[in-house]
């Protein structure tokens, strides 16, 4: 049924059950108070992070925003740094002094995830300009929410970027929300995608819960951009399941019905593959549960580790400032 | 020794570097343009091609990010800014991302970039077509700034500029652009952090920037004449100050007069006067001088920018308020 090999599909399964799972025990520590980062929690979006980083390899770019566990972790990112880093302890892959809203993992390509609404999406096209200046092979991929959308330099970026034909992805990660503010609030046109044609760039509106569909939209745009052929534009369409920050779904808060909610959780990206991957016989009920058993134990080693690892100690205040030589 | 001008000691040291090193490149508003930066990028596109030499839409803010990321990816961006005014609109890139980077990421990554601004006015050109923006981003940590007065920094300082591993904004004044001056035809640096005695004297010491140091020599020639005698520091950097240069004149002299392009208030001459106090207070024979632009936009009018921009006369001005009034 499924035209993606066996291996593939069982990565990207594992990638967004380790997400899911990171985030929810993240969301956890947060309710007790034992993260106080300001955590931006992924859980509903998983397809997206785990379908584009399927398609990418391991020395391409990725820049990500203040929701980034997910784009971190579906990159191949070390999970135990990660955590540290939600603890804000000196073992954390910005030494604590980052936080949930700034994480990075070079080793992987992810450059940086700065929290600043739309601030990477001219830095990815920088890399991208840079692979090109270079005559390397290597693909950017910019990751951004739809109130991104909203500011200047997304225009700018894509203009450049479609200018210069650079090998670059814009995935937009549409949740329907920018904080409080639902999409018809904030933009006179919703069709993400549809802005792609203003600058002659194929742009494409996808299910963001559908892992397969997500993987074969990244793939396709990423064989365009590494043979010359430019960026493209792929909106998805996709739900946070928690509120804008923090771990409840804030639905006190009078933001968005239970109703929609509901109908986004039977929506599950991960339940949706599962049931596929079982459908065609590529995942048991064992292995399903093996999958389930080892990344628990990963994500409570993170946890441990985290806890265990010392805060950064207080010199660290004035180091990294600026590299020395 | 070979005599240059100082836009041409810009425009070397960017082509020097471009030939040593494949990782660095120009990217701006008007680098191809035969006006808008000087003849400071002038040969730079027929030698190196549009690859290297990139001519860019009106889009500060994403170009200032693309040479972020470029950074972040292993070049060596030369970034320019045709006037410091058009920089407002990159301020998110260059103080949120840029300076904050390698901090915010706990040192995992750096950005060797450096920024060149440079300050165009006078000519009637009025309050946004005018500004010298210096100290807001000698504000910012994370971020180098430096001035060069005279062709021989002018490349020198480009030079280290290139070859830092920190963002670097390098502010380069139109004013500046004709002097000529020694300049090695080779490749060299000026330490970025280090200031310069240009003249030494035991009676006021004068701390300048950019195009107030020649100014700040030539009053020191005038007042030679009356039996004054000035000792004149070229910053070269305001971000670090050299303030080890500074003190050490000022236990020499006991009076200070500091000279900027830009605004006085909450300026470079306010935190070299802070600093002086807070340090050697006890060295000073009178109240510290500020020369500096009054807090007014940049006026059009010529009458009105010849009150508004201070000269070789505000700082004898300033010197013998030091002198004969205190
Ligand atoms: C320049 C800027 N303005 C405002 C904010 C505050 N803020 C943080 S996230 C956010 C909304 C982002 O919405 P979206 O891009 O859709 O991402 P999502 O949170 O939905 O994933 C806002 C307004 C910010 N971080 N940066
Ligand atoms: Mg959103």
């Amino acid at each position: 049924m499924l035209n993606i090999e066996k291996e593939i599909l069982i990565k990207m399964y594992e990638t967004m059950v380790r997400i899911r799972r990171f985030e929810e025990r993240a969301g956890e520590l947060v309710a007790k108070g034992e993260i106080k980062t300001p955590c931006h929690l992924y859980i509903g979006e998983e397809a997206v992070a785990a379908g584009v980083c399927q398609a990418l390899e391991r020395d391409d770019y990725i820049f990500g925003n203040h929701r980034s566990h997910g784009h971190y972790i579906a990159k191949g990112g070390d999970i135990k740094s990660l955590m540290a880093e939600l603890f804000c302890k000196a073992t954390g892959c910005s030494k604590g002094k980052g936080g949930s809203m700034h994480i990075i993992a070079p080793e992987i390509g992810l450059l940086g995830t700065p929290p600043i609404v739309a601030a990477s999406i001219p830095i990815a096209v920088g890399t991208a300009l840079a692979s090109s200046i270079k005559n390397e092979n290597k693909v950017s991929v910019s990751f951004f929410g739809d109130g991104a959308t909203n500011e200047g330099v997304f225009y700018e970026s894509l203009n450049f970027a479609a200018l210069k034909k650079l090998p670059i992805i814009f995935v937009c990660e549409n949740n329907l929300y920018s904080t409080h503010m639902p999409l018809a609030k904030i933009l006179a046109d919703t069709s993400i995608a549809k802005k792609a044609s203003a600058f002659g760039l194929p742009g494409i509106q996808i299910d963001g819960n559908n892992a397969i569909e997500v993987y074969q939209a990244a793939k396709e745009a990423i064989n365009l951009a590494r043979n010359g052929g430019g960026p493209t534009l792929i909106e998805c369409k996709t739900y946070r399941w928690r509120g804008h920050v923090g771990f409840s779904d804030d639905l006190d808060k009078g933001l968005r019905s239970k109703e929609e909610l509901d109908y986004w959780m039977a929506k599950c990206p991960i339940k949706r593959l599962e049931e596929e991957l079982i459908k065609d016989n590529l995942l048991s009920q064992e292995e399903k549960e093996e999958i389930s058993q080892k990344i628990e134990k990963e994500v409570e080693r993170a946890v441990q580790f985290a806890k265990e690892s010392p805060y950064p100690e207080e010199a660290e205040l004035s180091e990294n400032i600026f590299k020395d030589v | 020794m070979r005599k240059i001008s100082y836009s041409e000691a810009i425009r070397e040291a960017t082509e020097q570097m471009m030939e040593k090193d494949s990782n660095v490149f120009v990217i701006g508003q008007g680098v191809w343009s035969p006006w808008f930066v000087g003849k400071t990028c002038d040969k730079l596109l027929q030698k190196f091609g549009e690859k290297r030499v990139i001519d860019t839409p009106v889009s500060e803010a994403a170009m200032t990010g693309a040479a972020i990321g470029a950074a972040l990816a292993g070049l060596r961006p030369v970034l320019i800014h045709p006037r410091m005014d058009f920089m407002y609109l990159t301020f998110d890139q260059i103080i949120n991302q840029a300076a904050n980077w390698h901090y915010m990421f706990g040192g995992k990554i750096n950005v060797p970039l450096v920024i060149r601004g440079i300050i165009n006015r006078g000519g009637e050109q009025g309050a946004q077509h005018s500004q010298a923006l210096q100290a807001i981003f000698a504000h910012i940590p994370g971020l180098k700034v430096v001035m060069p007065a005279t062709p021989y920094d002018a490349k020198g300082l480009l030079v280290s500029a290139v070859q830092d591993e920190n963002p670097v904004i390098y502010i380069d004044d139109r004013w500046l652009y004709e002097q000529e001056g020694d300049v090695p035809e080779e490749i060299y640096s000026v330490p970025i952090g280090k200031g310069v005695i240009r003249k030494e004297g035991k009676d006021v010491t004068v701390v300048a920037v950019s195009y107030l140091v020649p100014e700040a020599l030539k009053a020191a020639e005038d007042l030679e004449k009356k039996g004054i005698n000035i000792e004149v520091i070229d910053l070269r950097t305001v971000k670090p100050l050299d303030k080890e240069i500074i003190f050490n004149s000022v236990k020499k002299t006991g009076r200070l007069v500091v000279c900027d392009t830009g605004w006085q208030a909450g300026g470079i001459s306010a935190e070299i006067s802070a600093l002086v106090s807070e340090n050697i207070f006890e060295s000073l024979k009178s109240p510290i001088e500020r020369v500096a632009l009054p807090d007014a936009p940049a006026p059009a009018s010529s009458v009105l920018e010849k009150e508004y921009y201070p000269n070789k006369d505000t700082i004898i001005k300033a010197i013998k308020n030091q002198i004969f009034t205190k």
